[in-house]
């Protein structure tokens, strides 16, 4: 007996020792996971200030220079070393509003047609084919919108609007101008068509996360489709899609060279649609590399972060937005 | 482990083939306008067969040439417009034109063959600022009698980005008319009274092809590539004169390059009967003490074979080169200002 057990008690220290050796490994491990974590996302944040504090660093002979007047003057001429925001930052807030009012829709129609009605052979060809559509530069919609959609606007979308909406009161100076094609409506619905990919195939994996149980639940209670998506798809991945809807609109905001192709990229403010304008990722692509003057250098370099302040407004807005409808939601 | 020492035999392979290429002959960097880089690449092809010298040249605009080379990362920079003898002076760089092209207004009106329709230099400021406004306006019908003008309205199409073509455009428009050099200026950018903007001469070209009724500038290399509507533009000596290189030859020939320090003279209303008055010229800037002397010499020599070899190279890519005269006069400005 003694003996036998003289002969166990090593082998469980040695258990002991080697459980003891793996939690202390477990720990470390854990700890550096937890380090390497931490690190990745203290990276972000210290981009993130990086990029906008090196802006506001190169803008700041514009930002001096001009003061506040840099916010709200529609003036640039690089002649006489005037610049002003207003025109560039009028134009990327106009285009992004109106690439989320058309993007918006059609997104959530496709995400829902894929997930709820389409029959089965289709979805995987359809939600393949808009992942792919994601994948497109945008160099190559800004040469579709130049080549192939500009023309169709000129020719028959300018006039009919012209003719149509143009009279209307209020919002007919919207739609009245010259029929170029080209202009912050143009814009708009080249950048619908490039966001719409992003937001409908983030919608389409979160309506896919819905609990089949929940939805057989309020079919089998007599729900009608249209119920099914309102009140338990919808409700079940609003976050996610407010996510998805994000994603678009932050690229809506800060889209380059399609908007630069069919924007027009003139410094001028105009109520109306149908005319040119500029956007502020536009105005820095089209004009920093000849730009010769410091103080020229430096409001390009103050627009890139002014569009930094923009996004971060815009999208701070959205969510207070839609925080007071949930609210208002859960209080009904 | 078999992987990682055969790519160490490769990094070493190409290290020596790198290593053995410097050693035989320097590169030569530049960077500046784009106006050039189609006439350069093909001069560096062949001169790299005559010589074995390699030129590396990036376009990345005038504005950031005349930086690259302030900042001494360049041994040569390029600009479309010249810079003033002062600033030269305070940099300590030397300046001698390249090549040679022009700026051509394209209109597209239905029915205007090209080359058909006239403007004088002050009515193509006012149509470029907003003042004239439609097609059949007398300031137009006037010097256009036997071109059929409809009362549609005009759309100005202007440069989006900075450039060398607009400089010459607008430098051009500010000698002919007072009120355009007051109100909007020289520049590679300016500040446009009205119009839509396109990037690069192939974003003017398409907008020009699209909008009905438009006009616009771009280089003739882009307008006869395009099969764009040029125009015919009366010059300082009252003649109407067709964009061509013969125009521009003539237009480089008449202009007093003798008088100019350090070539800082913008050819555009040049004087003659046969001078193109939007002729533009492209200028290459150098150190007059380089620190990198072999470079710069490499250099220098690269421009003095282009200029004895490359002219009808030159010529198949729609520019002009400079005339023998010209050419003398800048050998003789490196001997006296570039100290090797």
């Amino acid at each position: 007996m003694a003996a036998n057990s003289s002969a166990i008690t090593p082998t469980i220290t040695a258990a002991i020792v080697d459980a003891d050796r793996r939690n202390a490994r477990d720990a470390r491990a854990d700890g550096a996971f937890r380090w390497i974590v931490t690190a990745a996302g203290i990276f972000v944040l210290l981009a993130l200030a990086g990029a906008a504090l090196s802006m506001l660093w190169g803008g700041r002979e514009a930002f001096s220079t001009f003061g506040l007047g840099f916010l709200f003057s529609t003036e640039w001429d690089a002649v006489n070393h005037h610049f002003g925001a207003l025109v560039p930052i009028y134009g990327t807030l106009v285009t992004a509003l109106i690439a989320m009012i058309i993007a918006v829709p059609v997104s959530f129609g496709i995400a829902l047609f894929l997930t709820e009605v389409a029959p089965n052979w289709m979805r995987g060809p359809v939600g393949a084919a808009i992942e792919l559509l994601a994948g497109i530069p945008s160099i190559i919609y800004g040469m579709w919108g130049l080549f192939v959609f500009v023309p169709l606007m000129g020719e028959y979308v300018s006039p009919w609007l012209n003719d149509h909406i143009g009279a209307l009161p209020l919002i007919g100076p919207l739609f009245t101008g010259p029929p170029l094609g080209i202009g912050m409506l143009t814009a708009g619905i080249v950048l619908a068509i490039m966001v719409i990919p992003f937001i409908s195939s983030v919608m389409r994996e979160v309506f896919l996360t819905v609990p089949t149980r929940l939805k057989e639940s309020a079919y089998a209670l007599g729900s009608t489709t249209t119920e099914v998506v309102w009140d338990i798809v919808l409700p079940y991945t609003r976050s996610a899609v407010i996510g998805g809807i994000f994603l678009g609109l932050g690229r809506a905001l800060g889209e380059t060279m399609a908007v630069t192709f069919v924007l027009g990229n003139a410094h001028q403010l105009t109520a109306s649609l149908l005319m040119p304008g500029n956007s502020i990722a536009a105005t820095i692509a089209n004009e920093f590399t000849e730009a010769d003057s410091d103080i020229y250098r430096s409001s390009l370099i103050a627009l890139g972060f002014l569009l930094f302040i923009v996004t971060f407004f815009v999208l701070a807005a959205a969510k207070l937005m839609l925080r007071r409808l949930s609210r208002q939601e859960g209080a009904k | 482990m078999f992987n990682s020492i055969k790519s160490r035999f490769v990094v070493a392979g190409l290290a020596s083939v790198i290593g053995a290429a410097s050693a035989q002959a320097a590169d030569i960097t530049g960077a500046g306008a784009t106006f050039i880089y189609p006439i350069l690449s093909k001069w560096s092809d062949s001169y790299n067969n005559a010589t074995g010298n390699k030129i590396n040249y990036q376009s990345i605009g005038s504005g950031g040439g005349i930086a690259q080379i302030k900042a001494g990362t360049v041994i040569f920079g390029s600009s479309d417009k010249p810079l003033d003898p002062k600033e030269l002076d305070d940099a300590g760089l030397a300046q001698f034109p390249s090549v040679i092209g022009g700026v051509v207004p394209v209109v597209n009106i239905e029915g205007v063959d090209a080359g058909k329709i006239r403007f004088t230099g002050p009515l193509l400021a006012d149509i470029f600022q907003g003042k004239v406004t439609k097609w059949n306006d007398p300031a137009i019908a006037q010097i256009n009698p036997d071109v059929k003008l409809a009362d549609g309205a005009i759309t100005v199409v202007h440069r989006s980005d900075g450039s060398g073509t607009t400089f010459n455009f607008v430098n051009y428009l500010s000698k002919v008319s007072p009120e355009w050099k007051s109100k909007v200026g020289e520049g590679t950018a300016v500040s446009w009274p009205i119009g839509v903007g396109g990037k690069g001469n192939e974003g003017v070209a398409a907008y020009v092809k699209q909008i009905k009724g438009s006009i616009g500038y771009v280089e003739l290399a882009y307008a006869l590539q395009n099969k764009m509507t040029y125009a015919s533009v009366q010059n300082a000596a009252g003649q109407f004169v067709q964009p061509s290189l013969t125009s521009f030859q003539a237009a480089a020939a008449s202009a007093d390059w003798k008088s100019a320090k350090d070539f800082f003279l913008v050819i555009t209303n040049a004087p003659g009967e046969n001078s193109w008055p939007i002729t533009a010229t492209n200028f290459i800037l150098v150190y007059k003490q380089p620190k990198n002397s072999a470079g710069t010499k490499a250099a220098l020599d690269f421009f003095k074979w282009a200029y004895e070899n490359g002219g009808k190279q030159a010529e198949e890519l729609d520019y002009v080169p400079l005339p023998k005269g010209l050419t003398e006069q800048i050998e003789a400005y490196w001997q006296a200002q570039v100290k090797l």
